[in-house]
């Protein structure tokens, strides 16, 4: 077990070890407990200045970086697409060197081009935390899913966890399977073949388009939304057939085992993905994962902002 | 035995055996129980990692002393300090674990070496984050000098002038897997 972290940015899991994802995961569990505490804040980074910088619209992920960064007693700014010069023209990097002129210690970006966090790291000294890229990655959700896992049943190796949706356009799903898989897990994806297509499997994962066959073998479901933004209508038929053939409805929630978990990245479109008794029932871990956000989040605050390059 | 080896950069001189250790522990138990009439009060709040073992230790003690269970408790001061953002590699920040409520008790916060006060600093952050004790007070294995900051400890189990080029290593069996000692490096 790595004892020390010595990274500034996070991009992604795929280049984290096992041991720096435990790491991370550790130092989670001392901040969810500071969220029980009368005073809910400590002085980690205080004088530290973060910069919320989401290109791409997004309120859950956004908020949960501000707390986390307030809880750590850093000074936050939010900017986003609409506010920030890139509507009047100006680069990303020259935007970025701006935040950066004006003393920014991290800089957490939201994107919708894959590798735009990478590009943006390789040429500032500041910090840099992928809150997600295009359909590349968003580490800090997979880590809260996995997080939540290793609460809820005590560790990752051996599980079994099934991902169902659009894996296709996911960077949730790319994020988790890196993470699941490095700690041990067995991972299934479900989907229809236009989403889940069968080259999944070169990165070590399952692969099946019968929903049924696979919910009574999961220890955990994680259903990811359907993206409306990024679909185009040929990937599937219709919201229907979705429904009828990839729905978790109450009458598939009948062939989980008693234990397994129901988690959800949220926004979850109820009746969709995940019928409402489902996502409000005894299997859904879904609340607990945006807790459990907030103290993984401080987590990779605390170590990439505290680190001195 | 050999990582703790490699870590000794110059000869070092050992100060406290086992049974040094042992007596000043108990020592320590006895000044706590004399300076504390309401013990069931008191809460021994260990430092990570031997300031937890040391915390259970003299808890032993006074258990042994009066037949009273006085409570411990875990003290992480990682998230606390003043030093981040000038270290290039960043130690496992680890869970406080305190009984609450912290109001009308005496917290003693329990550590291994006293140097700078920096650390005892931090803890007294991280305990008020908690609720408002009546009063804190700090037992430490050894006082080494050398403060920066206006702390001094309640309670010692031994004065260990030294120079700031000399390091102090504290070896317990539960933390360490080595036979309790306490050595003095000559340089590091």
């Amino acid at each position: 077990m790595t004892t020390r972290w010595t990274r500034k940015d996070l991009l992604g899991l795929r280049e984290l070890s096992a041991d720096e994802i435990n790491f991370i995961l550790e130092t989670a569990d001392a901040f969810k407990q500071v969220g029980t505490r009368e005073i809910k804040k400590v002085p980690s980074l205080r004088g530290k200045t973060l910069v919320n910088f989401f290109v791409e619209p997004s309120t859950r992920t956004r908020t949960s970086f501000e707390l986390a960064a307030l809880r750590l007693s850093a000074d936050v700014i939010n900017i986003s697409a609409a506010t920030s010069s890139l509507t009047k023209g100006e680069t990303l990097k020259d935007t970025a060197r701006n935040l950066e002129a004006l003393h920014a210690d991290i800089l957490v970006l939201r994107h919708s081009s894959a590798g735009a966090p990478q590009f943006l790291a390789n040429r500032l000294k500041a910090g840099l935390i992928n809150a997600g890229d295009g359909a590349h990655e968003h580490p800090t959700q997979a880590l809260l899913d996995l997080y939540t896992i290793r609460e809820k049943r005590g560790q990752i190796a051996g599980l079994h966890v099934v991902i169902v949706g659009d894996i296709l356009f996911s960077r949730v799903a790319r994020s988790n399977i890196f993470g699941l898989l490095k700690l041990g897990a067995r991972v299934t994806l479900v989907g229809p073949s236009t989403l889940v297509p069968r080259e999944f499997e070169k990165l070590g994962v399952e692969v099946s388009h019968k929903i049924d066959e696979v919910l009574p073998k999961a220890d955990v479901v994680n259903l990811l939304r359907i993206q409306h933004e990024r679909q185009r209508r040929e990937y599937f038929p219709g919201i229907g057939e979705y429904i009828r053939f990839f729905g978790l409805t109450k009458e598939r929630a009948k062939l989980l085992k008693a234990d397994c978990l129901i988690m959800h990245p949220g926004p979850i479109n109820r009746g969709v993905e995940i019928d409402s008794q489902v996502a409000d029932g005894l299997h859904s871990v879904i609340l607990d994962q945006v807790t459990n956000g907030l103290a993984v989040r401080m987590a990779v605050l605390y170590l990439c902002g505290g680190i001195s390059v | 035995m050999k990582q703790v080896k490699q870590r000794r950069s110059g000869p070092a001189v050992p100060i406290m055996d086992a049974e040094a250790i042992r007596g000043s522990l108990q020592r320590i138990a006895h000044e706590i129980i004399e300076r504390n009439p309401q013990l069931t009060r008191v809460v021994l709040a260990g430092i990570p990692s031997r300031g937890v073992e040391i915390a259970q230790r003299i808890a032993a003690f006074i258990h042994e002393i009066e037949k009273v269970n006085v409570e411990t408790g875990v003290i992480d001061v990682a998230m606390h300090r003043d030093d981040v953002g000038t270290r290039s590699e960043l130690p496992i920040v680890r869970e406080s674990k305190l009984p609450l409520p912290l109001e009308e008790r005496t917290v003693i916060v329990v550590d291994d070496v006293l140097y700078t006060g920096r650390t005892v600093r931090a803890a007294m952050d991280a305990i008020n984050s908690f609720g408002r004790p009546a009063r804190i007070q700090l037992a430490v294995l050894i006082d080494r000098g050398h403060r920066e900051l206006p702390i001094r400890p309640d309670y010692v189990g031994k004065n260990l002038p030294t120079e700031t080029r000399e390091g102090i290593q504290v070896r317990l069996q539960e933390t360490d897997n080595e036979a309790d000692a306490v050595w003095l490096e000559r340089e590091r």
